[in-house]
């Protein structure tokens, strides 16, 4: 088994991928059906998966529907797999006072590895986004590496794009090219029911050596691409790139980030749902009985607190942190890590509540690009 | 274990106003650390638990409760005068709690609907909030407060430090306990974007919009949730019932209820 082949594995040979990883010792996750959405989840065999699911999303709107007998015909839901590389809580290191003296508790990193079946291409990518940022540098963080290092990666290509899809803009999807262990395209049609699977490491290939599968046709190879194709032609949404950073870096005083303001509940949510949005908090909680625990808890640029330095917050009002937020993921990213900051999932647009959509304030800004600042009168509060 | 003798433990205060009690039982809610609790403090008044009361000055008064009459009016210049740090708890405390629905209609129609006698009663036409009268020095909110965030503000205040509570919304507990938004999954009416942290998004868990328990975050832009809930299909009064509760009188909560009725 080389690494080029393409093998079809039908729906049984998945189940049989999920029982192989499982013996290997794997915690199996993947995306199921909870409370109304796809979400990351618990994955003991075929019947967790969403299977005869479609999604219907727009800005600031999520509903699932019936579908066809297909696995993998929606768009990424809500949660995304940075939880289980960054979880939302996680204890640094805890210590405890006695008699004036202070000892320290180390807070291991060993966990048992984690084998992701069913992430999109645009969540892989997400992933990688995040390795520059917490695998990488002077200070990687040990749990992350040592969470992402023993990661088992089964990609699904995307057949089905959601209305607020855009990775075909951000070079993320709905092709998978690397970084997974096995890769796998579902395919419907006059053939049947089937998965086109390819390897990504040899520990993939090993993986697939161990399920029932068999070499795949010029047919189902073409099938892939018409898939793949009509992904493409499908995506609900699509951002410009050529450019953008730049765009942004001399935009800073347009007008629109007023207008944006006034819509935007500095919630936080878009933050919370980006798969490559990683600020925290570092707390330190002391408890009566002199244990102390240091804890990295999910923050977000939308938080008052979250620029509060000696005397204040730096950005008071909503129009600098929403400024904050997508010239970082669109813009600055790119000086601080050498990518963009968004993979275009589109998690934040179906999300926000009151419908903002990135795209669309891209392309306002782009339309009038260098509009002067409108003068704001000074008795006008900043918040 | 902070542990010292009763002359060197800080004296602790409680207080009640114009409130339900639900706040202060938060203290003795607390079980599993009372004890702890009462060997780094010095309980000298609280009369929920105890009919012992040892005289003032008070390191930290916890005050509970709105302003509502002559008497409280008085009486909260004497609790502010006798304690070094002064913390107030809960939706009455912070903000006039759901009394100062009164703050909104003609004075003494309340109190002629509910009681047979109004004449007997000398309050005052409001509902105001303990920062209107003294000098507050921490404000805990929520209806009633959280008891894990009670605890910090006074381990807090043992060890010296800010307590650790934060002033952000509601959706950031719901996402970070990875409930699904029932405001975009189906349209509820949630008041999660504009309202403080702290419960841990209990409502929102378990299929409930937030009703705004904690009033609102740092942040909160009511008129842009007002716009969404409108275009999902309430009408202006019934925004403004749903914002019409434990903190109908919290400035950003209050902008439009003056139209509201008993
Ligand atoms: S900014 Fe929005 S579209 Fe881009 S990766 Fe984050 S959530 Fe997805
Ligand atoms: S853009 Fe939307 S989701 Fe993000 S903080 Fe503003 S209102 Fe909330
Ligand atoms: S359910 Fe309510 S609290 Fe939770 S994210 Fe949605 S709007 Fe916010
Ligand atoms: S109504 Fe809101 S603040 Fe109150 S407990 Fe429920 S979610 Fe928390």
């Amino acid at each position: 088994m080389t690494f080029a082949e393409s093998f079809v594995v039908d729906v049984d040979g998945l189940d049989a991928l999920v029982q192989v990883l499982i013996q290997r010792g794997y915690e199996t996750k993947g995306p199921t059906v909870h409370d109304g959405a796809v979400v990351p989840g618990p994955i003991t065999g075929v019947r967790e998966f969403p299977r005869g699911v479609r999604d219907e999303q727009a800005p600031g709107r999520y509903r699932l529907g019936k579908g066809d007998e297909r696995l993998f015909a929606w768009a990424v839901g809500p949660g995304s797999w940075k939880a289980d590389f960054f979880p939302a809580n996680q204890v640094e290191w805890r210590a405890h006072t006695s008699e004036g003296a202070l000892s320290f508790a180390e807070v291991g990193t060993a966990s048992t590895p984690l084998a992701i079946i069913g992430a999109r291409p645009c969540e892989l990518a997400a992933i990688e986004v995040f390795d520059r940022v917490l695998g990488e540098g002077a200070h990687p963080d040990p749990r992350y590496v040592t969470r992402r290092d023993t990661c088992f990666m089964v990609v699904v290509e995307c057949a089905v794009p959601a209305g607020t899809c855009f990775c075909s803009s951000m070079g993320t999807g709905p092709d998978v090219k690397s970084g997974f262990d096995i890769a796998l395209s579902e395919l419907s049609d006059a053939d049947g029911h089937r998965f086109l699977a390819r390897a990504g490491s040899s520990h993939g290939a090993d993986v697939l050596a161990a399920i029932p599968h068999a070499l795949a046709s010029e047919l189902d190879l073409r099938a892939r691409l018409e898939s793949l194709e009509h992904a493409e032609a499908s995506m609900g949404r699509h951002l410009e790139t050529e450019g953008l950073a730049e765009l942004l870096a001399r935009n800073i005083e347009h007008p629109r980030w007023s207008d944006v303001a006034e819509r935007c509940l500095s919630c936080a949510n878009c933050t919370m749902v980006c798969p490559t949005c990683f600020c925290s908090d570092v707390l330190d909680i002391s408890e009566l009985s002199g244990a102390l625990e240091r804890r990295r808890v999910w923050s977000s640029c939308f938080d008052l607190d979250h620029s509060y330095l000696h005397g204040g917050a730096v950005r008071s009002s909503t129009s600098s942190r929403y400024r904050q937020w997508m010239t970082h993921k669109l813009s600055t990213w790119w000086d601080q890590f050498d990518t963009s900051g968004c993979v275009g999932c589109g998690r934040c647009v179906t999300w926000c509540p009151v419908s903002i959509d990135i795209t669309e304030e891209v392309e306002a800004i782009v339309r009038t690009d260098g509009a002067a600042r409108v003068t704001v009168p000074t008795s006008r509060s900043d918040s | 274990m902070i542990a010292v003798s009763s002359a060197m433990r800080p004296s602790l205060a409680v207080w009640k106003f114009t409130s339900c009690d639900g706040c202060q039982l938060s203290l003795l809610d607390c079980e599993d650390e009372l004890l702890a609790l009462a060997g780094a403090v010095r309980i000298a008044h609280f009369t929920e638990m105890s009919k012992a009361i040892a005289p003032g000055p008070y390191d930290i008064s916890l005050v509970e409760g709105s302003i509502t009459t002559p008497d409280d009016e008085e009486r909260i210049k004497a609790v502010r005068a006798s304690s070094k740090y002064l913390v107030t708890i809960g939706a009455c405390a912070t903000s006039g709690g759901i009394q100062a629905l009164c703050n909104f209609t003609e004075p003494g129609s309340y109190a002629r609907t509910v009681y047979a006698h109004p004449e007997f009663l000398s309050s005052l036409d409001t509902s105001t909030p303990v920062s209107s009268h003294v000098s507050v020095d921490y404000e805990l909110h929520g209806c009633p407060i959280d008891r894990g965030q009670l605890l910090e503000v006074l381990l807090a205040f043992l060890a010296g430090r800010r307590p650790v509570i934060a002033g952000h919304s509601v959706c950031q507990e719901c996402k970070a306990r990875a409930t699904v938004c029932l405001l975009v999954e189906n349209a509820t009416a949630c008041l999660g974007p504009v309202t403080r942290a702290g419960c841990g998004a209990l409502c929102p868990s378990l299929g409930r919009g937030c009703f705004g328990c904690f009033g609102p975050s740092d942040t909160a832009n009511v008129p842009s949730l007002r716009a969404r809930l409108g275009a999902n299909g309430a009408t202006d009064g019934q925004v403004s019932r749903l914002l019409a509760t434990f903190n109908v009188a919290a400035p950003k909560f209050r902008a439009r209820e003056e139209g509201v009725t008993p």
